[in-house]
């Protein structure tokens, strides 16, 4: 009894193993299958690469909602990797050990914060401020919803993903090899800066790129800033209207329109493979660099 | 220059927390002369070492009494630039670190960190060191691959080369041959032994036939007092402390 | 004492002290962003903040200003994420367990249920809302609170499933073979051994995903539709903290978006209030588990 027990749970357990990869498959097939609808009218090429966004005319460019997505999220990934690794240097090569205990609460904590809450801020303090401080220093007119309050909004979104993978990259740098560069008369940041930074490298190009995938896909917070208008953007004080927000807005209404319906979920296919193929690209890196760590 | 004493250690006490690690410790190491320091796994060898050249400073929780004087200068005194304190020594660890660079640049690393920038000056400063440290001829083909392709017995010499090349006047060693083969650790003996002409060196190790090998002057360290010194002969030969002798007698290890 | 060492000494330390404060405004930067945002709700939310908030359901006009709650959307929150973590927990307890137990440590199978475990957890949520919403459209389903749990639950599975699978790969060897060489068979060792040792990390974990779940919007905008009720079964639409906030914030009426400030006060609450328990698990679980 207890054996069968045994076996029968060892069987179940192997079912689902299978179950993460399975989900991956059934996703992107799901996708792909509810894609088809238009995949299969339109070349590919036109999807991607046409600004003409006109669904009522049956004219579906990806374009400006592509570029909204790319432009917010290099702008968030600008303004979040320095500050972020920066903040990861002090916290693991300058802060007493009671400030970094004390940072991993608020690490944590700035990414288990809701994605609408974000945005809640981001409405109320992060708008007004681009439309009615930077705006005006730039010398230009912006209502406030545009790129660049998504980019900021996005980016403290992001600092938690890189921090912290940062800073277990830069705690496997072994410290006696710390301690080398100190004995030859170095100063701490001239060993952070030749021998910290360089040994984690890698890790850290893989917390970027993990970072650019997490903002990549990140919906509400952005959505509500940003401006939501399906043109090309031309500066980072103009609205801009990324992917995943174009999906949120008018996907389940648009049952009517069958092609519409394919235009959004090949949409949301194309943003599925790119933030997948950054995703494997971090972990793969992130992988390389355990294995050399051991 | 015999009978000069570089580093003086005065009632040093060091404490990990509330573990008091090293318990009001006195010793004057002698100039162009092997120290060794030798004594069980835990006693405190490592610590003693590192209070030196301040690199316990950074470790959470470390206090620190009494004085460490080098050249007439107390190197805990608030005003001491610790970086300048460092480069009058080179370290050799356990293990060899090589820092994530090619070999060039590992023994390059600490003059030019130190402003010397030309690079012939450079050139010759690294070929002279790796002449030093015995390694010039098995690498000089290949200086600019990175340092981590060579064995470890190697990258030992590459780190007594990049040490060597700031040109300090002391060199400290924390069982710098625990990690290689015996044919390695001979040459890097032997290099230590050629070294005492021009720098005073200390060296822990807990093999105490390495000690007999190349010590002028012996430190026994137990459970974080030091319980006899004096000339190597005279210690090996007529330990005056029961414990020295349990210890060098393999009673307690 | 005046050479050209000295005058170069003072400027590796002046550019040392100089990354030194950059560093550590930086690090200054990304605490204050937490606390502005913090502070911000709060501070906002104060006008619109009352009792009567949390225990009403939207009165009529509730969206022009008018009397009401967002009872609706809290309760219908927690049922979803209550759900959700649940039916996430049934898959991945199992799934730990079996990476943990019935495979070794280089085990090719392991690493690849590994590796599409952080896909999925890298998947954005828009796209779990959208691919629910397929699901939903394929088993027949409404917009309800049942497609919403299946649909949050996908969210929540990866992330409670390496949250798991972290805390019981620390459990030490030794462990899992003493119980084994007692005659347990694995199943036994599994349940006696492995989910006690563990149990406040698998809390923890646990927290973690309810968070997630109850936190996230875009998942749940096309699958757990949206009502003024409090769902009274699995097939009836339900209303959530998030989107409730998002439609709010979204009316023109000031009054309106201060309730939007009020409700994101209130979510922003019960986050902070998980992290604390997972904060006060997680201690306890360092110090219970064997070492
Ligand atoms: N960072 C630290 N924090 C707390 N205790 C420490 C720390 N480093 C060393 N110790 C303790 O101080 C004591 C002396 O350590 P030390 O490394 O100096 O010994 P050692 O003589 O070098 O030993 P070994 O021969 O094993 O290298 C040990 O009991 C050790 O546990
Ligand atoms: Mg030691």
């Amino acid at each position: 009894m207890r054996l069968l027990k045994d076996a029968l749970a060892r069987r179940a357990m192997g079912l689902v193993a299978a179950l993460p990869a399975l989900l991956v498959l059934l996703i992107v097939a799901g996708l792909f299958l509810k894609s088809k609808a238009i995949l299969a009218v339109e070349p590919l090429s036109k999807l991607l690469f046409s600004s003409a966004w006109h669904p009522l005319k049956g004219e579906f460019g990806l374009l400006p909602f592509i570029t909204g997505t790319v432009w917010v999220t290099v702008t968030a990934l600008v303004l979040a990797v320095p500050v972020s690794i920066l903040a990861a240097i002090y916290l693991s090569e300058y802060a007493p050990r009671w400030v970094r205990e004390g940072a991993k609460p608020v690490v944590d904590l700035l990414a288990g914060l809701p994605s609408v809450v974000y945005g809640v801020w981001g409405v109320i303090l992060v708008v007004p401020f681009v439309g009615n401080v930077l705006a005006p220093l730039a010398g230009v007119h912006s209502s406030g919803y545009s790129i660049l309050a998504g980019g900021i909004v996005l980016a403290i979104m992001t600092f938690p993903t890189i921090i912290h993978v940062t800073l277990e990259v830069f705690a496997s740098v072994p410290q006696a090899l710390r301690d080398a560069s100190l004995s030859l008369g170095a100063t701490r940041w001239e060993t952070t800066r030749h021998v910290v930074l360089r040994k984690g490298a890698q890790g850290i190009l893989a917390a970027s790129v993990l970072g650019f995938s997490r903002a990549f896909g990140e919906t509400m917070a952005v959505l509500m800033v940003v401006g939501n208008v399906p043109a090309v953007p031309r500066s980072l004080f103009d609205a801009g209207y990324p992917l995943p927000a174009l999906i949120a807005n008018n996907y389940g209404e648009m049952m009517s329109v069958p092609s519409y319906d394919a235009a959004l979920m090949t949409a949301a296919l194309v943003l599925t493979l790119i933030v997948l193929f950054f995703n494997v690209l971090a972990r793969r890196i992130l992988v390389r660099v355990e294995r050399r760590v051991r | 220059m015999n009978g000069q004493t570089p580093i003086s250690i005065r009632n040093l006490s060091v404490f990990y927390g509330d573990l008091q690690v090293l318990k009001d410790v006195s010793l004057d190491i002698p100039a162009n002369r092997i120290t060794v320091i030798i004594g069980p796994s835990g006693c405190g060898k490592t610590t003693l070492l590192k209070s030196l050249n301040r690199l316990l400073d950074d470790t959470e929780g470390v206090r620190i009494r009494g004085q460490v004087v080098l050249d007439g200068e107390d190197i805990y005194a608030p005003r001491t630039e610790v970086t300048r304190i460092r480069k009058k020594m080179g370290l050799l660890s356990q293990r060899p670190q090589v820092l994530p660079m090619s070999i060039y640049e590992n023994v390059a690393y600490g003059p030019r960190i130190h402003g010397l920038r030309a690079r012939r000056d450079l050139d010759r400063r690294v070929e002279h060191y790796l002449q030093v440290a015995g390694l010039w001829d098995e690498v000089k083909d290949r200086l600019r691959e990175p340092a981590s392709v060579l064995s470890v017995g190697q990258q030992q010499r590459l780190c007594l080369a990049r040490g060597l090349a700031v040109e300090p006047e002391i060199i400290l060693g924390d069982e710098p041959t625990s990690a290689l083969d015996p044919q390695s650790s001979q040459n890097v003996e032997r290099r230590l032994a050629e070294l005492k002409r021009d720098y005073t060196v200390v060296v822990v190790t807990h093999i105490l036939r390495q000690a007999r090998r190349v010590a002028d002057y012996l430190a026994f360290l137990y459970l974080g007092e030091l319980v006899e010194h004096g000339p190597a002969a005279d210690v090996f030969a007529a330990p005056r402390d029961p414990r020295t002798r349990a210890y060098l007698t393999g009673e307690i290890s | 004492m005046n050479g050209p060492a000295d005058l170069r000494l003072g400027r590796r330390k002046r550019a040392d002290l100089f990354f030194r404060v950059l560093a550590a405004a930086s690090a200054a930067l990304v605490l204050l962003s937490l606390l502005l945002i913090l502070g911000t709700i709060l501070w906002k939310s104060i006008p619109a903040l009352s009792f009567s908030m949390l225990t009403k359901t939207p009165q009529g006009g509730f969206y022009l200003g008018k009397e009401g709650g967002i009872l609706n959307a809290i309760a219908g929150s927690l049922y979803l994420a209550v759900g959700a973590t649940a039916l996430a927990f049934l898959l991945s307890l199992p799934l730990a367990l079996y990476l943990n137990l019935y495979k070794g440590k280089g085990s090719k199978t392991a690493a690849w249920t590994r590796f599409f475990l952080d896909v999925l957890w890298g998947v954005p949520s828009i796209v779990y809302g959208a691919f629910g919403f397929i699901i939903m459209l394929a088993l027949g389903l409404r917009a309800s609170l049942l497609a919403g749990i299946l649909t949050v639950a996908l969210l929540e599975f990866p992330i409670l499933c390496r949250a798991i699978d972290e805390v019981m790969r620390l459990v030490p060897r030794e462990l899992k073979e003493a119980s084994d060489s007692l005659g347990a068979t694995r199943f036994e060792t599994a349940f006696k051994v492995f989910v006690r040792q563990t149990a406040p990390g698998i809390l923890t974990g646990v927290l973690l995903a309810f968070g997630r779940g109850i936190g996230d919007a875009a998942s749940v905008l096309f699958t757990a539709g949206f009502t003024d009720r409090v769902p009274t079964s699995l097939a009836d639409p339900a209303a959530t903290l998030p989107l409730a906030i998002f439609f709010q914030l979204g009316t023109p009426f000031p009054e309106v978006q201060q309730r939007a400030y009020a409700s994101a006060a209130v979510l922003t609450l019960i986050i902070l209030l998980i992290s604390l328990a997972g904060r006060a698990m997680s201690r306890k679980a360092t110090r219970h588990v064997v070492k």
